[in-house]
């Protein structure tokens, strides 16, 4: 649930509820990108090419 | 035929054996598979659940196996926060255990609501008086926490792992798994607590319900407090079953030993609490409310105060004084004797905390409500645990879960090594000609 959608209510539960559930999801969310950003990065300057 | 699949340095079964294993768990499984279709096509009347028991033995598995799966939120806590190193040896197991209870309990509660499609309504039309919100909110994201966990595991695989990118991947992972573990640690404190806080605030049902501190009652924490407990118990009895299993010795008995220290250290607190908890209801809480603690005990054919004295002294006091005392605990045999009392002590109370808060009888013309669950109850509660043996034994085998198992059993060498005679080598490190090769 989204502040624009019909059923939302600008009050504590709401915003507490909702905004700990998408804070969460941000938290893994770019933690993930984060992650996946930096490995490309490090495979375009060739590391983990020889590390067998 | 799978060789080049097997990390290097461990031994596993042969194919045909590995395959007849999966087979027969794999038919335990299709028959939970049917028993779940028909749940889904014909509906919720191929359970025994009836208006007295809108929570039965689907939500008594989910609490247990969310309770049993803690060990993996607090041994992340324990190693990536606190910085407890040692348990480093154990914590893929640890996720591993959570991330196949975890998504167990997701599939369970696939079944219970009925219409598995409408599912993501808890999220768009999210009622925010509920605690059981907070639990579907927490228990996905936790769950989008254990997957993140497992994905670096199921990385190392020995071919995935000759790709760069992967192997980048699984290095910043874990270079960065401390972020998404206290994430984990965070979510599984008020997913664990809101489990207990939804039968503490049942102010209809005397048998549940607790005073509160602030919004929580007292199971809010007791429920939190367990899990941290009995979880790590629960993955030191699995490791320990996978040992006997596999007739290898797979985590250094220093990291068992930590780990089975802190276990029993949390439950002895806990169990203290809960005893605090039990006597204060059964002498302040009930009565104010009508009731004495006879009635909860009494008039039916199940629930007798042994139910009690079995979940706080046989699954929870004996349990905890075992596992604080080091010459017990050191002895393996009793070691999985406490591990065996507890996880039976919090299924316990989770059955309790459940299914007696339905049976008792709340109002003056009510009896007790007794219920025995129906085949596909049972079935579809199986099938979990089918479908987690064999993620089990799939990961066992082609990932390095344990990672100082080739350590502890090193491999003979396919041919003999003769050491040359005369050379400085074998003088140094061959064995003393005065021994038996036994001793040697």
């Amino acid at each position: 649930m989204f502040p624009f959608n019909f059923e939302w209510i600008w009050d504590m539960s709401h915003i507490i509820f909702m905004g700990g559930l998408w804070y969460a999801l941000s938290i893994l969310g770019a933690g993930m990108t984060f992650c996946i950003i930096k490995a490309i990065l490090a495979t375009a300057n060739g590391k983990g090419s020889h590390h067998h | 035929m799978d060789s080049a699949l097997i990390p290097k340095g461990v031994k596993r079964c042969p194919i045909w054996q590995f395959a007849l294993g999966l087979g027969v768990v794999g038919a335990v499984l299709l028959w939970g598979v049917y028993a779940m279709f028909l749940c889904w096509f014909k509906g919720l009347n191929q359970t025994n659940m009836n208006d007295y028991y809108g929570f039965a033995l689907w939500i008594w598995a989910d609490l247990a196996v969310i309770a049993l799966g803690g060990g993996a939120f607090f041994t992340g806590l324990l190693k990536y926060i606190i910085g407890k190193d040692d348990l480093k040896n154990i914590i893929n197991y640890a996720v591993l255990i959570g991330f196949i209870c975890y998504s167990s309990a997701l599939l369970i509660l696939a079944i219970d609501v009925g219409q598995p499609l409408r599912s993501w309504f808890i999220f768009w039309h999210a009622n925010v008086h509920s605690m059981l919100t907070e639990v579907a909110f927490c228990l996905s994201c936790y769950f989008a926490v254990l997957t993140i966990e497992y994905i670096p595991l199921v990385l190392e695989n020995r071919q995935l792992d000759k790709v760069p990118f992967v192997h980048n991947l699984t290095h910043t992972m874990h270079e960065h798994m401390a972020v998404f573990a206290a994430t984990g640690a965070f979510l599984s404190f008020f997913h664990q607590g809101s489990l207990g806080g939804v039968a503490g605030v049942l102010f209809g049902r005397p048998f549940a319900f607790r005073e509160h501190l602030f919004i929580w009652p007292w199971t809010f924490f007791l429920f939190t407090w367990s899990a941290a407990a009995y979880g790590p118990s629960f993955t030191l009895l699995v490791t320990r079953i996978t040992e006997k299993i596999t007739r290898k010795k797979l985590v250094k008995e220093s990291t068992i030993q930590l780990l089975a220290k802190i276990s029993g250290w949390m439950m002895l607190t806990y169990i203290t609490a809960k005893i605090i908890d039990t006597v204060y209801w059964a002498t302040t809480t009930a009565p104010s409310l009508g009731f004495t603690l006879k009635d909860f005990y009494s008039n039916n054919p199940v629930y007798g105060f042994w139910i009690l004295g079995a979940e706080l002294i046989l699954g929870g006091v004996i349990p905890a004084l075992m596992l604080v005392t080091p010459k017990i605990r050191q002895n393996r045999f009793a070691l999985t004797t406490a591990t065996v009392l507890a996880v039976i002590g919090v299924c316990l109370n989770r059955w309790v905390m459940i299914l007696q808060v339905m049976a008792v009888p709340v109002m003056s013309f009510d009896t007790w409500a007794m219920y025995y669950p129906s085949w596909q109850e049972v079935a579809t509660t199986v099938l979990p645990v089918a479908y987690g043996i064999i993620l089990i034994m799939i990961s066992y085998r082609y990932l390095p879960v344990f990672p100082n198992e080739a350590e502890l059993n090193p491999l003979e060498p396919e041919t003999p090594v003769v050491a040359t005679a005369g050379t400085e080598e074998a003088a140094e490190e061959g064995p003393e000609p005065e021994l038996t090769p036994a001793e040697a």
